[in-house]
């Protein structure tokens, strides 16, 4: 018998009210991830990425669905209940430059979980300095940097700050919010070396969000693929990328530029753009940009179904497609 | 083969309050015509003030070109005088820039956007220019009669769309593109270079391409120069450099990606941080943070070597004798 998932979600939608009608930013979206494991989840804009990841931790409430940590259902937590669940559950925001306060000081922007959660006495410094110090330690930032403003430092370093605070409470569970995206390559590359370490020291599990499927490569166990609030693809990190099955899965690997100039790109250029989230359509919402459409595939909403043991699919002719048999 | 674009030894600082940037150390690149050459570097190396150079957008003050010179076709561009420069900007050589949702007048039509460059640069009716912004708009893929819309109705993919069809409104001889698909999706990324791969193949422009993204370097240039704290440390042909890369700074950068061919456990970073512009390393400014560094480093300037094939390399490693008997 397996392990309980430490996550599981359980047709989690999200929608925010517009004047033009309901958008749907996460609709009906399942999964689960294991404890000490990475699901990386991955898109582009407006695919309601980082909504999910938002809606799992309820920094934005979901309007319907299950969330179960460690089997506790998230959503019907009251207040209390759910602030000390934050300790377990935690997030790194995208922005470096603007997740943090500009008038904090570094070991005060560290420190400040540690009080709202009352994990420190605020009048035992010593303690308090020893935890901060320990933390900036276990992200690789210089303690003489403890009374710098974030103005003073470069991205680099500020993102260590963002970590430095999801771990500083000991969480379980940590969504990485495109963590990397605002990095240069070389700091980027240090910051993923630092957060896998820290995963193995501490066990953690993440919730990897990102448009970069090189980066989402390296770091997870299995892989999420979002479309318009949808979840069209979800299978082990080397399935996707061995046997992509999805049509937009498939058109997103081959525009990725190779860093290979013998590398024979075979893209597949997508017509159009993201269609609008609000008030879908039934039916698939990539159908209208897919090679593959047709007419049926606009008459209903498509589930998320496994095509092979562990690789889910959300495609009316993805058996087609796999035995290689569709026609463009 | 012509050399459409050469610099030579630029040196560029800004003087601001809190201190001297030295943002370009003398520079030296050259472009043959009808072909493209990546410029690759991080965030603070100087790409885009050489940019800005060649078009000589650099506002004095705070910005000041010391020294060098940028020949367009033989020609000194730091010698012209402001009129005859602007007839070469927008006509001769282009600019598109990173982010499409800055670079375009928000309370202006886009195809005026794209007739004021016909008009300022050929002699043709207001009428006439109209007329060549919409056969420019359906050139770069967009529907002609969009031409009376405003950027907030496009999309960032389209408004990148429009920003290159400015540029290529009056047939450039070199494009200079910095970062022009950056803050795009993956997928309009490779709809948007498709289309200038497209466009240039018609058109014979040359291109400067300013990325950090080895990937879309690898896939659309003929030549690679790798620029780090305003000097070029590494130059050569494409292949050259993807397969056969010699400087320490360009191994970090690829040490640094990760791959989605090979399975790697971790990856290998370069140490350390960018340097200070403002507050610069003595001898090579890479030096700090590489893993071949000995005492010569820290002292002298490298010198740049051809390591064959045109393929040149500015560090000590390949050729200074300090260095070797170091040992």
């Amino acid at each position: 018998m397996p392990e309980t998932p430490i996550l599981q979600v359980r047709n989690l939608k999200k929608y925010f009210t517009t004047p033009r009608g309901p958008l749907h930013a996460v609709d009906d979206v399942n999964f689960s991830i294991a404890k000490g494991e990475t699901l990386g989840v991955v898109g582009e804009s407006g695919c309601g990425k980082s909504t999910l990841g938002r809606a799992v931790l309820r920094l934005h409430e979901p309007t319907a669905g299950e969330v179960l940590f460690e089997g506790r259902d998230v959503l019907h937590l009251d207040k209390n209940e759910m602030k000390r669940l934050k300790e377990d559950m935690q997030i790194i925001f995208q922005d470096p430059f603007a997740s943090l306060n500009p008038r904090m000081t570094v070991s005060q922007a560290i420190a400040f979980p540690l009080l709202i959660q009352r994990k420190v006495d605020k009048r035992d410094k010593t303690a308090l300095a020893a935890r901060v110090n320990e933390l900036m330690d276990m992200v690789g930032l210089a303690r003489r940097l403890a009374n710098t403003y974030p103005h003073e430092l470069d991205g680099g370093r500020r993102q260590r700050i963002g970590i430095a605070r999801a771990l500083s409470l000991n969480p379980k569970f940590i969504v990485c919010d495109e963590p990397v995206s605002a990095l240069d390559m070389s700091i980027q590359a240090q910051i993923l070396n630092l957060m896998q370490d820290l995963q193995r020291d501490l066990g953690l599990t993440y919730m990897f969000i990102t448009h970069d499927l090189s980066v989402v490569k390296h770091l997870s166990n299995s892989i999420a693929v979002m479309y318009l609030g949808q979840m069209v693809e979800h299978c082990p990190s080397d399935t996707l990328f061995e046997r992509p099955l999805h049509p937009y899965t498939q058109a997103l690997l081959s525009a990725i530029p190779v860093p290979d100039p013998d590398y024979a790109m075979d893209r597949i250029i997508l017509k159009g753009e993201l269609t609008s989230p609000i008030n879908p359509e039934p039916g698939c919402r990539f159908a209208r940009r897919c090679p593959h459409a047709t007419p049926a595939c606009a008459q209903a909403d498509i589930p998320l179904a496994e095509q092979e043991p562990g690789h889910f699919v959300a495609c009316i002719r993805a058996k087609e497609l796999a035995a290689g048999k569709a026609p463009a | 083969m012509e050399k459409q674009l050469a610099v030579k030894d630029l040196r560029v600082r800004y003087e601001t309050a809190d201190g001297v940037v030295e943002a370009l150390n003398g520079v030296s690149l050259s472009l043959e015509k009808g072909k493209s050459l990546g410029l690759v570097g991080e965030t603070g190396a100087g790409k885009t003030t050489l940019a800005k150079s060649i078009m000589r957008l650099i506002h004095t003050p705070p910005g000041n070109i010391l020294a060098g010179e940028i020949l367009f076709e033989g020609q000194n561009l730091l010698a012209l005088p402001i009129e005859k420069m602007r007839e070469v900007r927008g006509n001769e050589i282009s600019m598109v820039f990173q982010d499409p949702m800055t670079a375009l007048n928000p309370v202006m039509p886009v195809g005026q956007q794209i007739a004021e460059v016909i008009a300022v640069h050929e002699k043709v009716s207001k009428v006439e220019a109209m007329e060549k912004a919409g056969e420019m708009l359906e050139m770069v893929g967009l529907e002609a009669r969009r031409a009376g819309e405003y950027p907030h109705q496009f999309s960032g993919g389209m408004k990148q769309r429009v920003v290159i069809a400015i540029a290529l409104a009056c047939n450039p001889k070199l494009l200079i593109a910095d970062e022009p698909t950056t803050a795009l999706d993956v997928t309009i990324q490779a709809q948007v270079l498709d289309m200038m791969l497209n466009l240039r193949k018609q058109l014979g422009t040359s291109l400067l391409l300013i990325t950090h993204d080895l990937g879309v370097v690898a896939q659309n240039c003929d030549e690679v120069a790798i620029i780090y704290a305003g000097e070029i440390v590494e130059h050569g042909e494409l292949r050259e450099i993807f397969h056969d890369f010699r400087h320490p700074y360009t191994e970090g950068l690829f040490g640094s990606i990760p791959s989605l061919t090979q399975k790697a456990d971790r990856l290998n970073p370069i140490k350390g941080l960018m340097p200070d512009p403002s507050d610069l390393p003595a001898g090579c400014k890479f030096h700090p943070r590489c893993k071949y560094a000995k005492a010569v480093c820290g002292n002298a300037i490298p010198g740049t070597y051809d390591v064959g094939g045109g393929h040149t390399v500015q560090c000590h490693r390949y050729g200074s004798k300090e260095y070797e008997s170091e040992g």
